[in-house]
């Protein structure tokens, strides 16, 4: 995973609340067995809209999603956060996430900034006023930097290290191995098992 | 009672998700989120076969096979057992035989007795018990909560954790409970009361915290009921929805495959009536809900948030002060081709589908089956129904309610997700109109253009006799 410190991008205005991961990603394109190469898939059909924002060559190089609340709501889907990815986003901006979606963005390395309603309104306004509007986040200070404007922002400790290390989940735990077996050792012997399949 | 030791040796009290958490972590620093350990893994084709990738690519193995478990259910076709036209799908069905053989892992595939969706399988196997912590890459998960267990979905980067660890990095979630007070009138639902709780809180209202459902009409619910409600949970954004265990708990787990049985039994069930919140723990929050005061409940809108009581109205977006709600009541309107003010009884339908992990066990189908049982489907329906998994189908056919389904002219398939979602064949087409039992009705959930209107499964049944919005009252 890439270490993630701080990004400067333009941003593409997204005036939608409840951006559910079903229209992130719609449900045919979960159907692949590979994590990546979902660019494509992002937005699927509001793309079919030849008006839609990500159809506007003006904003064809964002890297910058800001949307409205609770993005990210409904199912778990991994694959919303690797199509955001591939098709270039490095950061999304919202006022709210749905909790599970954050933390899928958090072990791909796609940082989930929340910024007060405000913050998101003038962040739209300044990108549909001029779209080559740049923007900083800076995961060091926990700051957004837009023009003469700087937001600062709470992200947990513990994820914002693992984002600025770029550290993989699984050998983190896995350097825990003992007390995981110390763990598996102490557990009531009458937890049910999958195997072997009981008839 | 099973309260915290403190470090000045009183004893704190605590909720219920508090004491199964307590018991499942394997290491807390303060700093870094918990590691937890998880009792029972449910994979499926969807989302596990980028993480059987990962573990290969980093040469790793499934560390606890016996507390994994696999079935096939997004991509099945409900038609007929064999046969997976679409190449895509069948590719993933076919990736995860092949990573399940490869690892070890048990699994359900299409045909065997045991197939379904995932969240109907465990339960009925009886691997989802009281006091677990039970993880799917499906964000249903909440559903085993209804033991009494902490339940969720996780993503792919997750499964690929569990399948190497058999544990998971969580931050504690806050607590919340959820009261609902006296008895559901006659002819209202679990389904029609977690409506009207999304409805109340909004899609974010849950965010953070783990519920748990308590209270007279809670513990009135049957198992079904229960699952129904824990089902919906992710749908007003909690974490985990959960119900403590009783006597009705289990006595359903009791003599399943996988109950324990003899002296594991008892020492269960001693431990399960521990798992009760503390008279005086606190809550993070509180809802409190009257039973008497909920009807039967339908969503007008395209999130399952923007509900109605069926004998309501389709609301205005003038109706909402803040903003950001009437923008989305407007497009919503306008998605559903809705006028503001039509009785939602009015509201005709094409497709009346039964099924899901939400409403696809042996009791809704009996539900359905009581209203529609010497009734018609209305002429130019199609109604669906699809058990949740092939034993609750062989249990309905023992029982006769698939000759009920059919004399009346209804469409009796094979266990899986169907039109839940529009992954699999069982699709609506553009503009067409759905009463589904299923738990969200988003833009395009059921099938590209698709209108979804969420409704219990009475409401469903009455819905295909009369062609509109209906509950069985209206018979
Ligand atoms: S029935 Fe629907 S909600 Fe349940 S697991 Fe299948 S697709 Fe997901």
């Amino acid at each position: 995973m890439d270490k993630f410190t701080t990004h400067t991008g333009t941003v593409a205005p997204l005036r939608r609340s409840n951006v559910d991961t079903d229209q992130i990603i719609p449900a045919v394109y979960l159907k692949r067995v590979t994590k990546t190469g979902f660019e494509d898939a992002l937005f699927a059909e509001w793309r079919e809209d030849k008006d839609f924002l990500l159809n506007q060559d003006v904003y064809s190089n964002a890297t910058i999603l800001v949307a409205g609340t609770e993005f990210g709501t409904g199912s778990s889907r991994e694959h919303a956060v690797w199509a955001l990815k591939d098709y270039g986003f490095k950061v999304v901006i919202a006022p709210r996430y749905a909790d599970i979606f954050r933390g899928n963005s958090l072990k791909n390395g796609l940082l989930t900034v929340e910024l007060p309603t405000e913050a998101v309104e003038a962040l739209w306004a300044s990108a549909e006023a001029d779209p080559t509007f740049e923007v900083t986040v800076d995961l060091e200070t926990c700051e957004v930097r837009a023009g003469e404007q700087t937001w600062s922002f709470e992200f947990d400790a513990s994820g914002r290290w693992r984002l600025m290390e770029g550290l993989d989940d699984i050998s983190l735990t896995l350097g825990d191995e003992a007390r995981i077996a110390a763990f598996e050792t102490n557990r009531d012997a009458w937890r049910p098992r999958t195997l072997p399949a009981a008839v | 009672m099973s309260p915290t030791p403190q470090d000045n040796g009183e004893m704190r009290p605590r909720t219920l998700a508090e004491k199964v958490w307590d018991d499942h972590v394997v290491r807390s620093d303060g700093e870094q989120p918990d590691l937890l350990y998880i009792d029972l893994h449910l994979l499926h084709e969807v989302t596990s076969p980028q993480a059987f990738d990962g573990l290969r690519q980093a040469g790793r193995k499934v560390r606890r096979t016996d507390l994994t478990i696999a079935t096939e259910d997004h991509n099945t076709p409900t038609d007929n057992l064999f046969t997976i036209a679409d190449p895509t799908s069948r590719k993933q069905i076919e990736t995860l035989r092949a990573n399940c053989e490869e690892f070890g892992v048990r699994i359900h595939s299409l045909g065997d007795k045991d197939q379904g969706v995932v969240h109907v399988v465990g339960p009925q196997l009886g691997l989802t018990q009281p006091g677990m912590t039970v993880v799917c890459g499906d964000s249903h998960t909440a559903t085993h909560g209804a033991f009494g267990s902490i339940a969720f979905g996780i993503g792919t980067s997750e499964v690929e954790h569990v399948l190497a660890t058999q544990t998971l990095m969580q931050s504690k979630p806050k607590t919340m409970a959820v009261t609902v007070n006296g008895s559901l009138p006659e002819g209202v639902s679990a389904k029609d009361l977690i409506l009207k709780v999304i409805s109340l809180t909004g899609t974010g209202g849950g965010k953070g915290h783990i519920v748990e459902y308590r209270g007279q009409a809670i513990e009135e619910l049957s198992m079904e009921g229960r699952m129904t409600v824990c089902n919906m949970s992710i749908e007003w954004g909690a974490k985990a929805g959960m119900i403590a265990p009783d006597e009705k708990t289990a006595a359903y787990v009791k003599g399943r495959p996988h109950a324990p049985q003899g002296e594991d039994w008892d020492a269960a069930v001693a431990y399960w009536n521990t798992l009760q919140t503390d008279e005086d723990a606190v809550f993070d929050k509180e809802i409190v809900i009257d039973a008497a005061s909920l009807s039967p409940f339908v969503t007008w809108g395209t999130n399952p948030g923007q509900g109605v009581e069926l004998a309501g109205t389709v609301p205005a977006p003038e109706d909402y002060t803040d903003p950001v709600d009437r923008t989305a009541a407007e497009n919503a309107l306008h998605y559903m081709g809705l006028e503001a003010g039509t009785p939602m009884r009015e509201i005709d339908v094409d497709v009346v589908f039964l099924g899901s992990c939400t409403n696809g066990r042996i009791e809704d189908l009996r539900v359905a089956a009581e209203v529609i049982k010497g009734r018609k489907v209305a002429d130019g329906i199609n109604m669906m129904v699809v058990p949740g998994s092939a034993r609750v189908r062989d249990q309905a056919m023992e029982e006769g309610l698939d000759k009920v389904f059919t004399d009346a002219g209804a469409d009796w398939r094979f266990a899986g997700c169907s039109m839940c979602l529009g992954m699999n064949p069982d699709q609506l087409t553009p503009g067409q109109r759905a009463a589904s039992t299923s738990n969200r009705n988003f833009e395009g959930r059921q099938g590209k253009g698709g209108r979804t209107h969420l409704v219990s499964p009475a409401v469903a049944a009455a819905t295909a006799v009369t062609g509109h919005l209906a509950s069985p009252a209206d018979l």
